[in-house]
């Protein structure tokens, strides 16, 4: 199998505009960093996100921005910089989960709310996840409380191709869009094997198994190439004879927008990134190769149960393994679960692993999914230090999602977003004391009005609550 | 023969060739656990720098300094905690294999009927493949529990121990009944139906008749029902505040006995609860209202109640993943539940509530020796078990996913992997 063909298709599209088509961002994101005055937290154990501990260090924050990063404490000379001492405390990126389904599958789980899975066709590529979300949904102010400061929603994983992911700030606000990570690529969430069969056979529909899964992905392949060749052709025309025939009139014909292809052909000009729900490891070497068929990317591929068998494979061709520490075993195709996984996806040079979550309770506490992970590793041999695995649920989800240069580690110029936790993350005890995001304070476990509650909680349960 | 084991940093490997060289019937005469931190569960407390000798299923000696006899097989604990084997929580180990093929799944009763007399233990499968994963994880012993059911009454179960035999289970059995807004669709609706219907289970306990225009049981549901008044533990699974006092109340009543699996509300009723003695089995990790029954989910529920005076254990409804559950007490802990307290939720306190007698859920002289050796803190996340004794046997610390991990860890095997046998 070579992965590494330079495919044609590549070609014809870097040349390819596509402002032509869609408005690039017709639901643009309104979030604005929140007020902050600048802070300086010294005495710190800081875990980069970069490979890097730094014992004793500090970090500057000013301007929703980290100013610097010190190996020392020396603390003169900051202007009205807020001094926090984290003695004894540990400092990381905000932690970001690559899978979530905060808002499209919000609490309580009544009817009303279950918004993440179009379950009426197996290809929904035309629809949007954040078109779901419900911003009041419970789960993103618990998600903060375990440090959490950044997160893609994605829809769930019933159809081949469920539709675009989107990725947002946890910051309270109304609306999606006072949420979305400005500047983030969309992702699409594609499904492998059992779900999507499933759900569709059961319907007396296709796909009824996984060949007929291959073959509904390769239609809608072909079809996307053709969307891209007509605005192509329609685009060439209005260059060379601007767009008239010698009568002056419009001789080329406006291709039809179409919501679906238009999704498609962002992920064949590589403007979306594909996070793909696949648990076993011969079918993600069966998607690496369709991915060569057409010419795009596999960004990574989510759950990945196998992934350890194939680790090689991911680490060569680049593509994330977004995985759980223990989960396993309640389908077939989870089956063969090890609590290794991660580690061993870990393993080879170029890897990229992450810890995600799925779950509203399971987003709560990534750092002990990534600690139950990090100590199977090192049981079997390999020397994984917090300093390393402290990436797989900052740098590299950042990574998969196209917005590591602005967040994801501890580094000058980016993005303050930060947790002082109470010790070491990799600890069933440990507790995120303060969440920075954008350098605004908007989580102090001993602070509650840095304790965001959602318009849903307010006024429940007032008996008991005064 | 004395066999030494070095303690800690080559223990696992040591433990593994032992398991593999040397016959179960050597292992089985006498261990010696050398140099342990003993979380005793019982009135001895904590033990320092102790020692513990294991002869025919039963903890023989406790304490320090004591001396190894000469048959034994010695274990360097290097002062590592050893505690009693923990609790699974309510699953269904060995009732299935793979939660989503229903081919292999025997847990639960679809029909709408109300078949009390309906019991999953019949079904047990001690070779399923997670029973040896959960094990090797510190887990000695489950209650087994029907899944959701076509009826509010699940149906019986029964604790087992896991140590892989046929015939392994524990205590009496257990009637499992499911009250509140995910059991109204099985009540015509509504949860005030609930209570109707089983008050008329209950009226209907014992009696023989054969047949009746308007009854719910059958004869031999009947029979069943009549087991739980006055004796055996009934199960309800319950999170409201509001339906917890129904629960008490409607208990009083029939005199039963109940437990409370769930109790996301049940802090809000604390004082209530510890006035009747009820123990709950709580989940330490929910927080979030998944329904509107949870509206009060709050992680220091199991804090409050234990300083209540209610007795606590755990449950996370999970099954094949149901290893996570130490986590979840360890979480416990962190918003606020002493730590011994929710180590006696794993262990003695379980026991008691399942109430599977007095030498089980602590480790002293003549208890059960179900108890595991830990890397470290065993509510930590980076610990891990280092070695399980069942019946006083030393579990072969093997599952299938270890199998799978030892046939993987090997980098660019010449030839396929299928031929790797680890």
């Amino acid at each position: 199998m070579n992965l590494k063909k330079t495919p044609y298709l590549l070609t014809v599209l870097s040349c390819l505009s596509f402002a032509g088509i869609a408005l690039a961002n017709p639901y643009p994101s309104t979030y604005e960093p929140l007020p902050s005055d600048p802070v300086l937290i010294v005495n710190a154990t800081i875990l980069t996100g970069t490979g890097k501990r730094i014992d004793g260090g500090s970090l500057l924050i000013a301007e929703g921005r980290i100013m610097e990063i010190r190996s020392d404490s020396n603390i003169s000379g900051e202007n009205g910089a807020t001094v926090i001492d984290a003695e004894g405390r540990w400092l990381t990126p905000g932690l970001i989960d690559v899978h979530s389904h905060l808002g499209v599958y919000a609490s309580p789980d009544v009817n009303a709310n279950s918004d993440g899975n179009e379950m009426t066709d197996p290809v929904t590529a035309r629809v949007w996840a954040e078109h779901s979300v419900w911003p009041q949904d419970p789960g993103f102010s618990r998600a903060l409380a375990g440090g959490i400061t950044s997160l893609q929603v994605l829809p769930g994983s019933a159809n081949l191709i469920g539709g675009r992911g989107v990725t947002l700030k946890n910051v309270s606000s109304t609306s999606y869009q006072g949420m979305k990570f400005p500047g983030a690529p969309h992702g699409l969430k594609m499904a492998c094997g059992e779900n999507p069969k499933r759900v569709y056979g059961e319907k007396k529909q296709a796909p009824s198994t996984r060949m007929g899964n291959l073959a509904a992905y390769r239609e809608q392949w072909i079809e996307a190439q053709k969307y891209i060749h007509d605005w192509e052709e329609y685009e060439k025309a209005g260059k060379d004879r601007s767009g008239k025939d010698k009568k002056g009139e419009e001789k080329r014909t406006l291709p039809v927008r179409d919501l679906r292809l238009e999704t498609l052909a962002g992920v064949l000009n590589g403007e979306i990134l594909v996070h793909m729900h696949c648990y076993r490891a011969d079918e993600m070497l069966t998607v690496l190769d369709m991915a060569d068929e057409f010419g795009y990317e596999v960004t990574a591929f989510h759950h990945g149960v196998e992934a350890y068998k194939i680790a090689d494979e991911l680490a060569e061709n680049g593509i994330c393994g977004a995985l759980w520490a223990d989960w396993w075993g309640y389908k077939a195709e989870a089956y063969d679960g090890i609590q290794e996984n991660i580690a061993l996806v870990d393993r080879p040079r170029g890897s990229c692993a992450i810890v995600h979550s799925d779950s509203a309770e399971g987003i709560q506490r990534l750092n002990q999914e990534a600690a139950k992970a990090m100590t199977r590793g090192r049981r079997a041999g390999m020397d994984i230090r917090p300093e390393r695995a402290i990436a797989w649920l900052t740098a590299n989800p950042a990574k998969s999602l196209g917005i590591l240069d602005q967040t994801g580690t501890l580094e000058e110029g980016k993005m303050a977003d930060v947790v002082i936790w109470n010790g070491n993350p990799f600890s069933v005890y440990a507790m995120a004391d303060q969440v920075f995001i954008d350098g605004a304070l908007l989580y102090d476990r001993n602070d509650p009005s840095r304790q965001p509650i959602s318009d849903f909680e307010l006024g429940q349960l007032l008996e008991v609550s005064e | 023969m004395t066999c030494m084991i070095p303690g800690f940093k080559h223990g696992l490997l040591a433990l593994a060739l032992i398991s593999l060289l040397v016959p179960t019937n050597i292992l089985a005469q006498s261990i010696f656990i050398n140099d342990a931190t003993i979380h005793t569960m019982g009135s001895r407390g904590v033990l320092q720098e102790a020692d513990l000798l294991i002869r025919e299923g039963q903890i023989k000696a406790i304490g320090p300094d004591l001396a190894a006899p000469a048959d034994s097989t010695v274990i360097e604990a290097g002062g590592r905690p050893v505690t009693p084997g923990f609790f699974a929580g309510i699953t269904m180990l060995g009732l299935q294999e793979i939660a989503a093929e229903a081919s292999t799944v025997d847990a639960s009763l679809e029909t709408e009927t109300m078949r009390p007399e309906f019991d999953v233990t019949l079904a047990y499968n001690p070779n399923a493949t997670a029973i040896p994963v959960t094990r090797i994880e510190g887990y000695t012993w489950t209650v087994l529990g029907p899944g959701p059911a076509g009826s509010i009454i699940g149906g019986q179960g029964q604790a087992v121990s896991l140590d892989g035999g046929y015939k392994s289970f524990r205590g009496g059995k257990l009637l499992f009944i499911d009250i509140g807004s995910d059991a109204s669709e099985l009540s015509g609706g509504s949860r005030a139906a609930q209570w109707m219907l089983l008050n008329q289970a209950l009226s209907e306990s014992g009696s023989e008749l054969r047949w009746s225009p308007d009854a719910l049981l059958t004869v031999a549901g009947r029979q069943v029902i009549a087991e739980f008044i006055n004796k055996n533990i009934v199960v309800f699974d319950v999170d409201r505040a509001s339906d917890i006092l129904q629960l008490l109340k409607f208990a009083e009543k029939h005199h039963l006995n109940p437990i409370i699996s769930g109790g996301a509300e049940a802090w809000m009723v604390a004082d209530k609860l510890a006035e009747s003695g009820v123990p709950v089995l709580l989940d330490p990790l929910l927080n979030l209202p998944l329904s509107f029954d949870q509206l009060g989910a709050r992680l220091d529920n199991a804090a409050i109640l234990h300083k209540a005076g209610v007795t606590i254990s755990f449950n996370n409804g999970e099954s094949n993943n149901a290893r996570k559950l130490r986590q979840a007490a360890g979480n416990a802990v962190a918003n606020g539940m002493p730590y011994e307290a929710a180590l006696a939720g794993l262990t003695i306190n379980a026991s008691r509530i399942f109430d599977l007698g007095q030498e089980s859920g602590l480790l002293q002289e003549n208890s059960r020796a179900d108890l595991v050796i830990w890397s470290g803190d065993p509510l930590e996340v980076t610990s891990v078990a280092d070695q399980v004794v069942i019946n006083g046997k030393l579990v072969p610390m093997v599952s299938r996913q270890t199998l799978l991990r030892d046939r993987y860890l090997q980098q660019e095997p010449a030839m396929p992997r299928s031929y790797i046998k680890p």
